[in-house]
Order: structure tokens, then C-alpha cells, then sequence
């Protein structure tokens, strides 16, 4: 069944078109890459799905409801959590705190009970906290739930702000550039990491991805873009032969020797 | 934290706050010393309502003294139509003795007002931040003491009195120091309530938004919400401080919610640090105690708290506090009380 479906997407700013006219179709349950050169409007489509952008053109439907035009905390709440190419914790914040204020869209309490610390407040809050202290168990990250993600090494930040991700439990899951700024040790324990959540959760994943390695190992299907077009698309094996997708990376042919 | 701990402090404090009571009622507490324990209170209100906003949320916020002038007004009109024969207002409406269980509720009402007003603000200015919410406030602040300098039937630029009388009318009643006993009160509750509205997980989203907003908007937070619910959570305890401070003093004119009154707010606000309550506290204690000891000094004093400012924030940017609580810093202080 398509969870996200992406249909004759347009985003303009100006007279800069960002991205033009893209066709996107997610499977549920798929792990999908998507690729291009720098500038080529990946994040733009990220922002438009997450609610960031509104569309210039086009739909976006997401498990049968339209989200163009939508708040990213409305789009969040309906299902989809994202991670950011520069990791954006909440850094003065306990790693708990970070996974507990992802689950803002359903407090189970209305507004005035925080003052009133009614027993439906202390419930819902005793919930929060479990749920929230059993997803970091799952990732192995309770010893370091009092921590300050500022004081953690990045590789475990990237964690942490996977798992908060997860904590808002998404149907579908984007990650911009989750590798960046990796060490390569780093690298293949996330590339195990991504595909466990993959396995683990009932999640569909889209990822955003410069380092080959991580895209060619993990993602069933590759949609690469250049100047906000669709260039190519298709398996691992399809898009690595493709003469379009390395004329983008690497410039016309009869420039190459090396 | 301990519950026997917790129960002796709630009986020490109940028991300091009984004697300062009956102190002052047998008049063995000299006047002004009271009338600077009430400022103190009247402080402590209007400085942690405005760290909900500056503080905790991390926007900047200039004209918080127009919210307290909103309370002062209201909650003064309020008392001087109810309960005293007044030439323009006409005859008391409810008898003098009533007063003494509807004060309260005054000052509540007055601070309602502040909350509404506030939201009001808030709706059009949420869409700017930054600086450009600071001129916004700012320009409340002018909006609202130059409305009420043109308003004849609050006594326009000449100031609106009455209040006093109410005070008498209560103390008619009973003797007792009701003023007294109602800010230290109210400065108790207004510490409660942020403190519970700023550790449950709801109100955290505000802090979220300081760290990160774009981080807050992707993790479900509803920023717009968040940001009118304490914008006017915050207006509303300006508005009660405002309410007190008419009271204690008995004569209101527009001039004492000028900008000055906002930025001594401020300058409480950054000498605590940015998100700690009970470095607001302290604060607030110290920046009264210092404007009453730096009196003699008349317009001066001007001169000095500036610089304070400036000194504070060359050497220690992140205010007193910073978002420490003092159990942070005294940590077996966590056995008496909850700090966050």
C-alpha cells in the first residue's frame, strides 16, 4: 500500500524553482535514498513533506490525508518524524526530557491540568516517562538519561535524536544526511542501527544520504534528483550504472580520466 | 525528597509567615520595613512572571509593566466602585465587610484582565520574534499608559485613588494586616503555579522553544499555542502583581507602569539568570532591598543599577543563576522542597 505519495511537486522561491514537478511514491514498510548533488533540493523536499514549506504546486498525500499546507506539528502527530542534517537536540535539556517533549501532540491532559496536578495529569505523566524510558532502553540508552546531549560524543547524539524521532512513533521516518560528520567506524554501526530500526519498528524510512556506502548498503530503491528534477531512478544496481547519475557527480565523461 | 522534610518546612515557613503576621499586627514591625516586604512580594510576582517569557521561553519582551497597569486599574476600579461611596462612581454596591473575602477575587479578576490583554498582544506579535517582538512590547507599553493618561474616569494623568479607603474598610472589620498577608500570599501561589506549569511536560515545550524552535515545531510541539499560553499565563501574574502594588500603595497614576517599571523588571529578569525561578526570587529580593538602600541617592540610583547590569553581564553573562535552580547548587535543599 502507498503511504506517502508525491504528485507533480513544485516548489518556487522567486524566481528560483527549487524543485520541479516530482513524482514520489513510497511503498509502507520500504527503505527508500534519496540522492543528488549539493543543492539539488533534497531538504526542500524534505521541508515541504514535513510541513515546513508549502508547496508551490502539486500534492502531497500522506496515508490518505493531503498534509500540503499543514503545520509541521500537525503533520508530525499524523505520523511522519524526521531528523535534521545538523543535529538539533534540545541541548540544555536531559536526554529524557528530549524523548519525553516528543510526545507533546498527545499529553492525555488539557491545559489547566499541570496546575491543578490532577490524577489524570500524574498518570499520563507516569505514561510519558515509562514510554519514554522504555525507548531508550530499547536503544540501549538509558544509562544516559539524565546526561546533557551537549556533553555526548556526537555518534551517540545522532542517536539520541533518531530515537527522539521515534518517540513521536512515526509511520514514516526521514533522515537528512544521518551519517554527516561520522567517523567511519561510526558509519557502518549506524548503517546496522538504521536497518535494525527498519526491522524493528513497522516504520517506512527515506533518507537523505551524500555517503554511498551507507545509501548503496541499506536503500532498496534510489531516487536521484539534480536541480530539483528527477534524474534517475531504481535499485542500488540500476542507479550505479547509470550514465545520467554520474554524469551529475562527476561531471560529462569526457572530462573524467582519472 | 523527603516527606518528614517536607512537612517541617512547610510548618517552619507557616509558622515564620504567622509570626511576621502578628508582628506587624501588634505594630512591632516598623511601617516601612512592612511596606518593603510588600514591595519585595509585589517584586518577586512581576519578576517571575516576566522569566516565563524572557527567561524560559527565551523571547524578549519589553513592555511587561503595560500588563501590571492593566491589573492596577482593573482590580483598583474594581474595589473603589464596590465598596466605598465615591463622587463619581456613586454609592458602595456590596457592604465594606464583604471586601475582606472578595479582595482576592479582585485581584484574580484584575489579573484575568492583564491575560486577556496579553493574549490579545499576543495573537498579532507571535508573528514576529526577536527584536521585533521587543518593539512591539515596548510599543504596547506606550499604547497603554498613554490610553489611560486619556482616560478621565481613572483620573487621566492625575492618577486614580480610592483604594485605601477599601484597605480601611477592611481593617474596619477586623484589625489585621491584610495587606501584608495577601502579597506574600499571592507571591507564594504565583511561584507554585509556574513552577508546576513549567515541570510538566506541557509547559516544557516553551523551554523547548528557546533551545530550538524549528527542533520544538518538528517534535509536535504546537509553538503557536505554547507561546500565547505563556505570554498570557505571564501577562496574567503581571497583571496580579499590578493589582497588588495599587493596593499597597493606594494611588495609581499611569507613570508607575512607564518603560522604567519595565525594564527594572528586566534588569530583575537578567540578574537571576534566564530560566530560574528561584533565582528570580532572590533577585527580586535584592533589587528591592538595593533600590530602597540606594533611595538617598535619588535619581542616581539610576546611575548605579545600569551599571550592575553591565557588570553582571561582563562577568557573568549567564545571570546569578543561570537556569540553575539553588538546589542545584544545594543540593540537600532538594530534601525540603521540589525544586523543579
Amino acid at each position: 500500500m502507498s503511504l506517502l505519495k508525491i504528485t507533480d511537486l513544485t516548489q518556487r522561491f522567486g524566481g528560483l524553482t527549487a524543485v520541479s514537478d516530482l513524482q514520489l511514491n513510497l511503498e509502507e514498510g520500504g527503505l527508500y535514498g534519496l540522492i543528488g548533488p549539493n543543492g539539488a533540493g533534497k531538504t526542500t523536499i524534505f521541508n515541504m513533506v514535513s510541513g515546513f514549506y508549502t508547496p508551490t504546486e502539486g500534492t502531497i498525500n500522506f496515508d490518505g490525508n493531503v498534509i500540503n499546507g499543514k503545520k509541521p506539528h500537525t503533520v508530525t502527530a499524523l505520523g511522519i518524524g524526521r531528523t535534521f542534517q545538523n543535529i538539533r537536540l534540545w541541548h540544555d535539556m536531559t536526554v529524557l526530557d528530549n524523548i519525553r517533549l516528543s510526545q507533546h501532540y498527545h499529553l492525555g491532559y488539557s491545559v489547566f491540568e499541570p496546575f491543578l496536578r490532577t490524577k489524570n495529569y500524574f498518570k499520563n505523566e507516569k505514561r510519558i516517562e515509562e514510554k519514554s524510558m522504555e525507548l531508550l532502553g530499547v536503544f540501549n540508552l538509558q544509562d544516559i538519561a539524565h546526561e546533557y546531549p551537549k556533553n555526548l560524543p556526537y555518534g551517540i547524539q545522532r542517536r539520541v535524536e533518531i530515537a527522539r524521532a521515534l518517540a513521536a512513533e512515526p509511520k514514516l521516518l526521514l533522515l537528512d544526511e544521518p551519517a554527516a560528520g561520522l567517523s567511519s567506524a561510526d558509519v557502518s554501526d549506524l548503517i546496522d542501527h538504521i536497518r535494525w530500526i527498519h526491522d524493528n519498528f513497522d516504520i517506512t524510512i527515506l533518507m537523505i544520504e551524500h555517503q554511498m556506502e551507507v545509501i548503496m548498503n541499506l536503500c532498496q530503491y534510489i531516487k536521484v534528483i539534480d536541480f530539483g528534477k528527477t534524474i534517475a531512478e531504481g535499485t542500488p544496481a540500476e542507479i550505479q550504472k547509470n550514465p545520467q547519475v554520474i554524469k551529475a557527480y562527476l561531471g560529462d565523461e569526457g572530462e573524467v580520466y582519472a | 525528597m523527603g516527606k518528614y522534610q517536607q512537612k517541617t518546612m512547610m510548618i517552619g515557613g507557616g509558622i515564620l509567615f504567622g509570626l511576621l503576621l502578628i508582628l506587624a499586627h501588634f505594630k512591632m514591625i516598623d511601617l516601612y520595613v512592612q511596606s518593603v516586604i510588600m514591595f519585595i512580594g509585589v517584586n518577586i510576582i512581576f519578576a517571575t512572571s516576566l522569566s516565563i517569557v524572557n527567561g524560559y521561553m527565551g523571547e524578549f519582551s519589553c513592555g511587561h509593566a503595560g500588563f501590571m497597569a492593566v491589573g492596577a486599574y482593573v482590580s483598583s476600579l474594581l474595589t473603589v466602585v464596590l465598596f466605598t461611596v465615591d463622587k463619581e462612581t456613586g454609592l458602595a454596591i456590596l457592604p465594606a465587610s464583604m471586601s475582606i473575602y472578595l479582595f482576592p477575587v479582585i485581584i484574580i479578576i484584575g489579573g484575568i484582565a492583564a491575560g486577556i490583554a496579553g493574549l490579545l498582544i499576543a495573537i498579532p506579535s507571535f508573528k514576529t520574534r526577536d527584536d521585533y517582538l521587543a518593539i512591539i512590547t515596548i510599543a504596547v507599553n506606550f499604547i497603554i499608559i498613554t490610553a489611560l493618561n486619556n482616560m478621565d474616569f481613572v483620573g487621566g494623568s492625575r492618577g486614580y485613588m480610592g483604594m485605601k479607603k477599601v484597605i480601611y474598610g477592611m481593617e474596619g472589620v477586623m484589625k489585621f494586616p491584610y495587606m501584608l498577608f495577601w502579597v506574600i500570599t499571592f507571591a507564594i501561589f504565583t511561584d507554585f503555579l509556574i513552577r508546576r506549569f513549567i515541570t510538566s511536560t506541557y509547559g516544557k515545550g516553551i523551554i523547548a522553544i528557546k533551545q530550538d524552535e524549528v527542533a520544538a515545531e518538528i517534535m509536535s510541539v504546537d509553538t503557536n499555542h505554547m507561546k500565547l499560553v505563556a505570554f498570557m499565563f505571564s501577562s496574567g501574574l503581571a497583571g496580579i502583581s499590578g493589582g497588588l502594588f495599587a493596593h499597597v500603595i493606594g494611588y495609581v497614576n499611569p507613570g508607575s507602569f512607564s518603560i522604567l517599571k519595565s525594564t527594572e523588571g528586566l534588569v530583575m529578569v537578567y540578574l537571576a539568570g534566564m530560566g530560574s525561578l528561584s533565582g528570580s526570587v532572590i533577585s527580586a529580593i535584592l533589587f528591592t532591598i538595593l533600590l530602597e538602600l540606594l533611595r538617598p541617592l535619588q535619581i542616581f540610583k539610576w546611575v548605579i543599577i545600569p551599571l550592575i547590569l553591565i557588570l553582571v553581564m561582563q562577568f557573568r553573562p549567564e545571570g546569578l543563576m543561570g537556569d540553575k535552580e539553588l538546589s542545584d547548587y544545594f543540593p540537600k535543599l532538594k530534601k525540603f522542597y521540589k525544586f523543579k
